[in-house]
């Protein structure tokens, strides 16, 4: 393990308190410190390292190793406000220095121009919170760019006609392609697609540090002990660092922000990792803590003056929860593709992405991907039906063991990523009754699929198969589209937006209710775009650092 | 030292293909990590159990064996699955003990209610250990993708049953007594290499590259 030399106490007022160090929080705590402001990122889980990373799929996936833990922090799932919620593990994040862009597959696909702008060219759908964002393509495209060359993204500039505008092609050329993606791309182009090679944010090319990808094969779920995924763990992190004015500490759950007379925030109370607690002093925080934790936290932080939450006078912190969907669905072919191999993904197609509502009759679109993301045990017990053994395979016994060894190196998974719609009841709120281990009080999904969304699974279920079908696979099936419980992409809960009674933070990421309390990462996002929402939020990231500089150097921080 | 060392040769020697050059440059921590992550302890049998006495330990091995079980290839037996099982119990997954210790009261229970005859469960012929143990298995197993909660954790044969199948495909190289020398992996047809170069199989083996389609329309 090594940490940064950086070290400051926690009675010294630093300029930023950033809480969490994930795909936001890592990139704000680079670019603020090589602004020259003193920073201390509070990450509640581990700081962990490239020599700590291992194969070991049992710790790693099944007991939690790098991820939130359901039995240490628990939570409860409801589908409306009227139902009574039950335990129940609703999602998973990332739970050390790094975040979710530790484990996560590392798809790379920008947001397109219609993501911003759907409301206005759609209209109002009722049921929903659906809005444009205060911001648009255009601004953001140079972050974008700044995302794919700072943090190493593998991609082919051009290969999609529907790819948005870019002002520079990817630093390096797309990762290997894999069986899986030839046959997909074949089938694709028959049916007169446009299938492409994914943009990664997995290198391709050896980068100063970090090794290009080897093709391990255990990549979605682990972290990569070659520094090969673009993690901010394996690169903004170290930048940060290198700066000497920038603490990571790790180990420190952050369960209060607290705030002064005046109605400004002070600086963020932590438990450490023998559960005492303590306030690290700031000029400003920034939450980074991703779509649950952040509207947890200013949930947790009520006080006199703020009784429902900080910067809720909206009453909109953790409300238009919107999780992304899409079915998947699988083929079995005749010969190894032996895609267990590599990163996830190497082809994905953007044929879906905006759909007519007209013609379709829901709003919403989506993309498709050849994949292959399940270490062997996962493979094995995800079975029977959903993406990986085929549907009616028994669960154990002398069948279940040879569809086991025939088919893992002989499966191609079709993963669909699609819109969810902003629907006000869903949510996170705090659970009146169950307390994670700390005490404090477990978060609580309310979810239920907007209509258009589940009309939109039908569709992509439609597609899968139709791709499918193109193939010469021995077997096939795609996974019934039904509403989900449970979530891997946390967004909208902290909404961006100009209207302080229609959203939680402004276009600089400042809450509209603190003048020194500025919220990025998942929960930021007004839209949900079609189902790969790293990318966004570390373009969104990179863009909040420039404006909350240029606010601090103009003294708008100050009280 | 000896083992980090074997390892070191092993991963030279095995990526062909690679110089080790190439590694050089460009696997800075790879080495490292994988010479700490090896542990030839899992090539051979434990020396004893930690935490099963040797009549418990059959039977578990037992029921692992109808869940994998033994034909032209490895089964659990082969993997020791048992002592992954063991190991668990004796660290991580101590919670699961009683589990086990009224699961299997259960079991030899059931055993003797459906087959008098049958002393205890690993005694019973292999169709009577399959009717045994779908009688248990009556609520289904869990098929949930990763992460996702399992609401029959709490059921002692999808317990063992889970268990039984981390203990046949864990990576070998972990510290946990699965998978003995791969055996596992080679079942399912997994290489037990630490690097890859494509082509990877069978349909990439002749692409010649992405190339844009024949007529691709205008963007819309």
């Amino acid at each position: 393990m090594t940490t940064g030399q950086t070290k400051y106490r926690t009675s010294d007022e630093v300029d930023f308190v950033i809480v969490g160090s994930g795909a936001a929080g890592g990139v704000l705590a680079k670019e603020l410190s090589t602004n020259g402001f003193r920073a201390v990122v509070l990450e509640q889980g581990p700081y962990l390292t490239e020599a700590d990373f291992t194969h070991n799929e049992f710790a790693v996936v099944n007991q939690n190793q790098l991820t939130n833990h359901p039995e240490l922090q628990p939570t409860t799932f409801r589908k409306t406000p009227q139902d009574k919620a039950k335990r129940h593990r609703a999602y998973v994040h990332g739970r050390m220095v790094g975040g979710s862009s530790v484990h996560f597959t590392a798809n790379y696909w920008r947001f397109h121009e219609i993501d911003f702008i759907e409301r206005s060219k759609v209209g109002p759908i009722p049921g929903t919170g659906f809005c444009d964002w205060p911001i648009t393509y255009e601004d953001l495209e140079p972050y974008y760019t700044k995302v794919e060359w700072e943090i190493g993204v593998s991609g082919l500039a051009g290969a999609s006609p529907f790819d948005p505008p870019r002002s520079k092609p990817y630093p390096m050329p797309p990762l290997p392609t894999k069986s899986g993606g030839v046959i997909f791309e074949r089938a694709a182009r028959k049916l007169g697609w446009h299938p492409f090679p994914a943009p990664m944010a997995i290198l391709s090319q050896a980068r100063p540090g970090r090794s290009a990808c080897i093709n391990c094969g255990f990549c979605e779920s682990f972290g990569c002990e070659v520094g090969a995924k673009s993690s901010t763990l394996a690169t903004v992190i170290r930048m940060a660092e290198k700066t000497g004015r920038c603490e990571i500490r790790p180990n420190c759950y952050v369960h209060r922000i607290e705030t002064s007379a005046n109605g400004r925030v002070i600086g963020a109370a932590y438990f450490d990792e023998k559960r005492n607690v303590h306030l690290q002093k700031a000029k400003a925080v920034v939450v980074c803590a991703n779509g649950a934790e952040t509207p947890r936290l200013l949930l947790l932080s009520a006080n006199k003056e703020f009784p429902n939450g900080l910067a809720n006078s909206s009453g909109l912190v953790g409300k238009y929860l919107m999780i992304n969907s899409g079915p998947s669905g699988a083929g079995v072919f005749e010969h190894p593709l032996n895609d267990y191999k590599g990163f996830a993904v190497s082809r994905i197609l953007h044929d879906f992405y905006e759909l007519d509502p007209q013609k379709v009759g829901f709003c919403g679109g989506g993309g498709l991907d050849a994949r292959f993301d399940l270490a062997p045990i996962s493979f094995a017990l995800s079975g029977g039906g959903y993406d990986t053994l085929p549907p009616g395979t028994p669960p154990w016994g002398k069948e279940f063991k040879a569809a086991l060894a025939h088919n893992y190196t002989r499966t191609l998974q079709i993963v669909s990523h699609g819109t969810s719609l902003p629907v006000e009841n869903n949510s996170f709120s705090l659970d009146p009754d169950l307390k994670d281990a700390w005490g404090l009080p477990a978060l609580r999904m309310t979810y239920k699929d907007h209509p258009d969304d589940l009309k939109l699974g039908a569709f992509l279920h439609a597609r899968i198969m139709e791709l499918l079908d193109a193939t010469d696979a021995k077997q096939k099936w795609a996974s019934p589209v039904e509403e989900q419980d449970f979530a891997y992409h946390l967004l909208g809960t902290c909404r961006m937006g100009n209207d302080p009674r229609t959203s939680v933070i402004n276009p600089d990421h400042r809450t509209h209710d603190i003048k020194n309390l500025f919220l990025c990462d998942g929960s930021t996002l007004v839209t949900s775009g079609r189902g790969q929402p790293t990318m966004t939020i570390q373009a969104l990231a990179y863009r909040a650092a420039d404006r909350i500089t240029a606010l601090a150097k103009r003294g708008d921080l100050d009280a | 030292m000896q083992d980090a060392l074997s390892r070191r040769r092993f991963l030279f020697h095995s990526v062909s293909g690679i110089s080790a050059t190439w590694i050089a440059t460009h696997w800075p921590a790879a080495l490292a990590a994988a010479q700490h992550a090896h542990n030839s302890a899992q090539s051979a049998a434990p020396p004893g159990f930690e935490f099963f006495t040797p009549d418990l330990a059959a039977e578990v091995a037992a029921v692992a064996a109808r869940i994998i079980p033994t034909d032209e290839t490895p089964g659990a037996r082969e993997a020791g699955v048992v002592y992954f099982i063991d190991r668990a119990l004796a660290t991580f997954a101590r919670d699961d003990r009683k589990l086990y210790a009224e699961g299997m009261t259960e079991l030899q229970a059931r055993a003797r209610e459906m087959f008098p005859v049958v002393e205890k469960f690993s005694v019973a012929t292999a169709e009577q250990q399959d009717e045994i143990l779908r009688s248990l298995d009556k609520n289904g197993a869990s098929n949930d993708r990763p992460f996702r909660s399992r609401p029959l954790a709490q059921n002692f044969f999808e317990t063992l049953r889970q268990h039984t199948i981390a203990g046949f495909l864990i990576d070998p190289d972990s510290d946990l007594h699965g998978n003995r020398e791969g055996v596992g992996w080679r079942v399912i047809g997994r290489e037990g290499e630490h690097v890859f170069q494509p082509p990877f199989g069978y349909y990439d083996k002749d692409y010649r590259g992405w190339q844009p389609a024949a007529a691709d329309p205008e963007k819309k």
